[in-house]
């Protein structure tokens, strides 16, 4: 039995779907004048964020505080933690105050996964060093789907990304949010190809379910979905690419390039952005970008997280044990 | 659901008087809602969601007018989600005209301790203010837990708390039946 939600790998098919569906009926709380259910009521949720982050907070609070559930926000500046307290100790004392649910951002892979022996509630990995990023990669199925499944098929219950081919551009070294999404999109269905400079593509990417390119331009034209990524200067610890123009130039994604793109192809950014490094402005903004989406949807995502692991009994629906692929 | 729903038990309603009960049932709603013109139908998942179209049907036949006509999924409501893993969502489906000012009529197969209506009214709470809500089931089988009670029955069906009654419908269950069978399940 798992009641967590640690790395996408864990997640199969059958839960991801449910998870998709599930936010799906979600979404239109969103849309209501009162945006909020009682289900979590009497619940308690703790955001402990050992790194910044201003979206992946503010979504995970806005998710638990519209199922009602209590949330405290811990962040670890200005807390016990700079006085030297150990994960351990700070995980034990928000078992003592009753967390139901854990939700951690790290700045050490694996964290949350230590985190988990630690607590008796569910732990929620919302961000862990270069490791992963798990919500991240669901509210980006569920946008790819709502975006290239819904004007097609209307109701995308039920529907994976079955022969979606994504291209995921950039820093895949130092990105959380890479690995994820190439574990997640590719249990769902889709064909990921990694587009990034030999110097920020990770070890081992050998055994990841994707292709790998080295050039962008090639992978463009055959692209339903182009995720570009930050290039994460605050990880790098080494010279990756001569200079930040030359990168632009070669993986950046500017009003040229996106004009290669076939006609419903949709731009991704996880955020935040470096307009004109990774992304130029114009390409942000454009009708296609679902920037400002994948925000909003979010929300929803993470909302369909945390009613499936604390809505019902002990057990939760997601069984994340036996993967089925 | 499953298709074909195992038919365990006494057939307390066939298709003929399910269809019956219905079409009375229609004719009541458009009495007590003054012509149903500011009526809403609104089903309850699972099987108040076909019930409710089906009375939508009659009344459009009787009188011509279309009723507009939802679904309701009161799983994020209940009051018993703790004693079950977290289930899966239905479908929420309003009418584009909402509920606000309407008189809601709430569909459901099975009435019994009444807590599932007492969800759907709190579901309704955060989705509009109707003008009044009312409450139509196929069955009454008793057993109330909450002050809660039906205005449109099709047919009182006294039980035992040990009995199951479940009620089959095509569109979900490929017939039409109610059935009554002692405590099948765990």
């Amino acid at each position: 039995m798992n009641r967590h939600l640690i790395s996408a790998a864990d997640v199969s098919r059958s839960d991801a779907l449910l998870i998709l569906d599930t936010a799906e009926e979600l979404a239109s709380v969103a849309d209501r004048s009162i945006k909020k259910l009682p289900t979590l009521r009497g619940r308690t949720v703790v955001n402990l964020f050992y790194e910044d982050s201003t979206r992946t907070r503010i979504s995970f609070e806005a998710a638990a505080k519209r199922l009602s559930a209590d949330v405290i926000n811990f962040s670890a500046k200005g807390s016990s933690v700079a006085k030297g307290e150990s994960l351990k100790d700070t995980a034990l004392t928000l078992e003592a105050m009753g967390a139901d649910a854990v939700v951690i951002r790290h700045g050490a892979s694996g964290a949350p996964h230590r985190l988990a022996g630690w607590v008796r509630g569910s732990v929620v990995n919302a961000g862990d060093g270069t490791h992963e990023h798990p919500t991240q990669a669901l509210l980006d199925a569920f946008t790819i789907r709502r975006r290239l499944r819904g004007p097609v098929t209307g109701d995308v219950r039920g529907r994976d990304l079955d022969g979606i081919r994504v291209t995921i551009v950039g820093d895949v070294l130092h990105s959380r949010v890479a690995r994820s999404n190439v574990l997640l999109l590719s249990t769902l269905g889709a064909q990921v190809t990694l587009a990034a400079p030999p110097t920020l593509v990770p070890l081992g990417v050998g055994t990841w379910p994707c292709g790998i390119s080295y050039d962008l331009d090639a992978e463009l034209p055959k692209s339903d979905v182009v995720m570009m990524l930050r290039v994460q200067r605050e990880r790098m610890n080494a010279a990756y690419f001569p200079s930040v123009r030359e990168y632009s130039r070669r993986y950046g994604l500017d009003g040229e390039r996106m004009a290669r793109l076939p006609e419903h192809a949709i731009v991704m950014h996880p955020g935040p952005m470096n307009r004109g490094v990774e992304i130029a402005a114009d390409v942000a903004d454009s009708p296609r970008s679902t920037i400002v989406e994948q925000v909003a949807n979010g929300v929803t995502v993470r909302m369909a997280v945390l009613y499936l692991l604390l809505g019902g009994a002990e057990l939760p629906a997601i069984s994340t044990t036996g993967v089925e692929r | 659901m499953c298709a074909a729903t195992a038919r365990v038990g006494v057939e307390v309603l066939d298709a003929e008087e399910i269809r019956r009960a219905l079409t009375r049932i229609a004719h009541e709603i458009l009495e007590r809602t003054h012509g149903g013109d500011e009526a809403v139908l609104l089903g309850i998942q699972t099987r108040g969601v076909p019930l409710a179209r089906r009375l939508a049907g009659r009344i459009l036949e009787f009188e011509g007018l279309d009723v507009p006509c939802g679904a309701l999924d009161v799983t994020l409501h209940r009051d018993d989600l703790r004693l079950r893993p977290a289930r899966a969502l239905g479908h929420t489906d309003l009418p584009a005209g909402g509920i606000d000012g309407k008189t809601v009529v709430l569909v459901d197969d099975v009435l019994y301790s009444g807590r599932t209506i007492r969800a759907a009214l709190d579901a309704l709470n955060d989705l509009g203010r109707p003008h009044a809500v009312q409450l139509a089931v196929l069955v009454d089988r008793g057993h109330r837990e909450l002050p809660i009670r039906a205005d449109y029955v099709g047919k009182n069906l006294p039980t035992s708390q040990r009995e199951m009654v479940r009620v089959l419908l095509a569109e979900v269950d490929g017939a039409d039946a109610v059935l009554i069978s002692e405590v099948a399940r765990a």
